[in-house]
């Protein structure tokens, strides 16, 4: 992905974020994970992506 | 009645000096141009007017320069335009030039951003310099030009537009008088008497970040590079820069905790616990230091709608006020007087019509809204202003200790010249479309090392320039005979040559030997007769494949009025 459209991704989640209400974001991230998951179609790369989020907490 | 402050500021590294006010006496000649605001673009603007030989009288509030080290980081195009005023040698000397820039989170660092730099650039991508020393060198040059009259402790208390000028009234130790003048300048910075006298707002947005910004003088081990720090140990979820200047000063910014007013955040107990705290985290605990000076700044990206009001022109932060991440106040300053200073030359001498100006508010208005969106977005980063974007801002940071891909969203992106790609200005139907290189219509073009110690742009002067790259002998007589109908109306039209294997191009005012091609190359010239016609700011108007007075004039039109007629 190229800098523009993924600054362009990175402002879209951030204005959904603030539009979805607050008590909906956590539901909303996690919707997105599946979706980006199912869109992957590779259970062995989401795996290794869910590990990789899951560091530097 | 004015009184400004003549007690010389205080400053661990500058001596101030302190200049004796103006004092209105006998008749007040009528002006061509008065400038509000001595600051470093009014300077400019005024030493770029000088080249055309246009007076200017510079008034300024104060009695001495600017107060801390303010504006510090200049870029390579500022220094190019600072190069037409005379003064880029002397910042060269004592500045301090830098083109890496670090991004540290938890130890880390993550992101380390590289501006280009190569051969063809004399100089470097940035360069530090406390604003006071950029006055004191712009002022040298003020008083050699013998052109400008700097009007120390004269404060604009208001004006009126006539139909063919404006009436200025100043107050002075002695108090009021008017000043009548053709044109007036506001370089009167962000806080800018002439936009609120006229009732002018600005657009935009200004976000809920302020910054402390400290100046120390410490003995740092570090090299000259920017360095940023995200959610610091000591301040969670804000943001530390930190620049070296000359003379053993750092500047170090952070954002003010929510809610916390600038005076608590600058008195010196709780100042000093802060620097020390990131001192600290940095590896230097215990080290001492001494403040120069502090002040609170609030980010704000906000522009005027047009920059031509009648006779009353903006430049610089009066014209806009642009969020520092980013080195994009000065540096936005010098673009606006660049583009302003040849086209009020013009216009008062007759050389063109009033389009001039309305082109340079388009362009620079232009520029501002294009540099608002790319502040917007390093200033988000910075300064979260809402829980989405605060949510990104920290994933990003999180990802950023093992993944590179996150690093362009740190948007490091600094200040760059301003391409005028929609000018009315730009040539409708040159050869744009034929070149595989070189800069494009509106774009600034590029410097090319021609020799040791000697750049292209060492060679430019006020005029309009006719880049002609050839092998003839001479230039086409139509074309010399077009820059001597120019030329009988004072309109300063200058022919280059650039030459592969002759020393001189008769015909040319000057012959420019690129034995090894280099600048044939970076201009796209593939053919003998490729021809950049260049504004005297230095930005392309038009380009042709061939080099042919019938085409030029056109594309010269759109820059200089009656071509065909004497005037």
């Amino acid at each position: 992905m190229n800098v523009a459209d993924l600054e362009r991704i990175y402002d879209l989640l951030a204005d959904t974020i603030d539009a979805v209400p607050e008590d909906k974001v956590r539901l909303f991230l996690a919707k997105f994970a599946l979706l980006a998951a199912h869109a992957l179609d590779d259970a062995r790369q989401v795996t290794a992506l869910i590990e990789n989020a899951k560091a530097d907490l | 009645m004015h009184q400004p402050n003549d007690e010389p500021r205080k400053s661990i590294y500058y001596c101030y000096q302190v200049f004796p006010p103006y004092l209105p006496h006998g008749a007040q000649p009528r002006q061509k141009v008065v400038i509000v605001g001595a600051g470093p673009v009014g300077m400019t603007l005024a030493l770029l007017l000088a080249r055309y030989r246009i007076p200017s009288v510079l008034i300024e509030s104060e009695v001495q320069v600017s107060e801390g080290s303010r504006a510090i980081v200049y870029t390579r195009r500022s220094m190019e335009i600072l190069q037409q005023a005379g003064v880029a040698r002397r910042i060269a000397e004592v500045g301090l030039p830098w083109r890496f820039g670090n991004s540290y989170y938890r130890g880390h660092r993550v992101f380390r951003m590289e501006a280009p730099h190569d051969e063809d650039s004399r100089f470097y991508p940035m360069i530090n310099l406390q604003q006071q020393y950029l006055e004191e060198f712009l002022l040298d040059e003020v008083h050699r030009s013998g052109l400008v009259e700097v009007r120390w402790g004269n404060k604009l208390v208001g004006l009126s537009q006539r139909d063919d000028g404006v009436e200025a009234r100043i107050d002075t130790p002695r108090g009021e008088y008017t000043l009548s003048t053709d044109w007036l300048v506001a370089a009167d910075g962000a806080r800018s008497s002439v936009r609120s006298l006229m009732g002018l707002s600005l657009v935009g947005a200004s976000y809920t970040g302020r910054f402390v910004i400290a100046d120390i003088k410490i003995d740092l081990d570090l090299p000259t590079e920017r360095l940023a720090f995200f959610d610091p140990e000591w301040n969670p979820g804000n943001t530390v820069l930190m620049h070296r200047q000359p003379f053993g000063i750092w500047r170090i910014d952070f954002r003010l905790p929510e809610g916390e007013e600038p005076e608590e955040a600058l008195r010196f107990e709780v100042l000093a616990a802060r620097i020390d705290a990131h001192l600290r985290m940095i590896g230097y605990e215990g080290k001492s230091w001494e403040l120069g000076w502090c002040s609170v700044y609030s980010a704000r990206a906000l522009t005027l709608e047009d920059y031509v009001h009648g006779n009353v022109v903006f430049v610089g932060d009066a014209a806009h006020v642009l969020p520092i991440f980013g080195v994009r106040g000065a540096n936005t300053g010098f673009q606006d007087a660049f583009d302003l200073a040849w086209k009020l030359a013009f216009t008062l001498h007759g050389w063109s019509g009033r389009s001039l100006l309305t082109s340079y508010s388009e362009e620079r208005v232009g520029a501002a809204k294009e540099i608002i969106e790319e502040a917007g977005r390093s200033t988000r980063f910075m300064t979260p202003p809402t829980t989405g974007h605060r949510t990104m801002r920290d994933a990003v940071l999180s990802l950023s200790i093992e993944n590179g891909f996150v690093g362009p969203l740190f948007h490091w992106r600094t200040s760059r010249p301003h391409v005028y790609a929609r000018s009315r200005l730009n040539a409708r139907d040159d050869d744009q479309a034929l070149f595989l290189e070189g800069p494009v219509d509106g774009a600034p073009i590029p410097n090319v090392k021609l020799g040791l110690d000697d750049f292209l742009l060492d060679h430019w002067d006020e005029s309009i320039h006719l880049l002609v790259f050839t092998e003839h002998e001479a230039l086409p007589a139509d074309v010399t005979t077009l820059q001597q109908r120019l030329r009988a109306r004072g309109v300063p039209l200058r022919l280059l040559a650039i030459s592969l294997g002759r020393r001189r191009v008769e015909g040319a005012d000057l012959t420019l030997p690129d034995p090894e091609g280099r600048c044939w190359r970076k201009y796209g010239a593939s053919a003998d007769g490729a021809t950049y016609l260049v504004r005297p700011d230095q930005h392309v108007a038009a380009r042709w494949g061939n080099c042919t007075a019938h085409r030029i004039a056109p594309a010269l039109e759109r820059l200089v009025n009656r071509l065909g007629e004497s005037a």
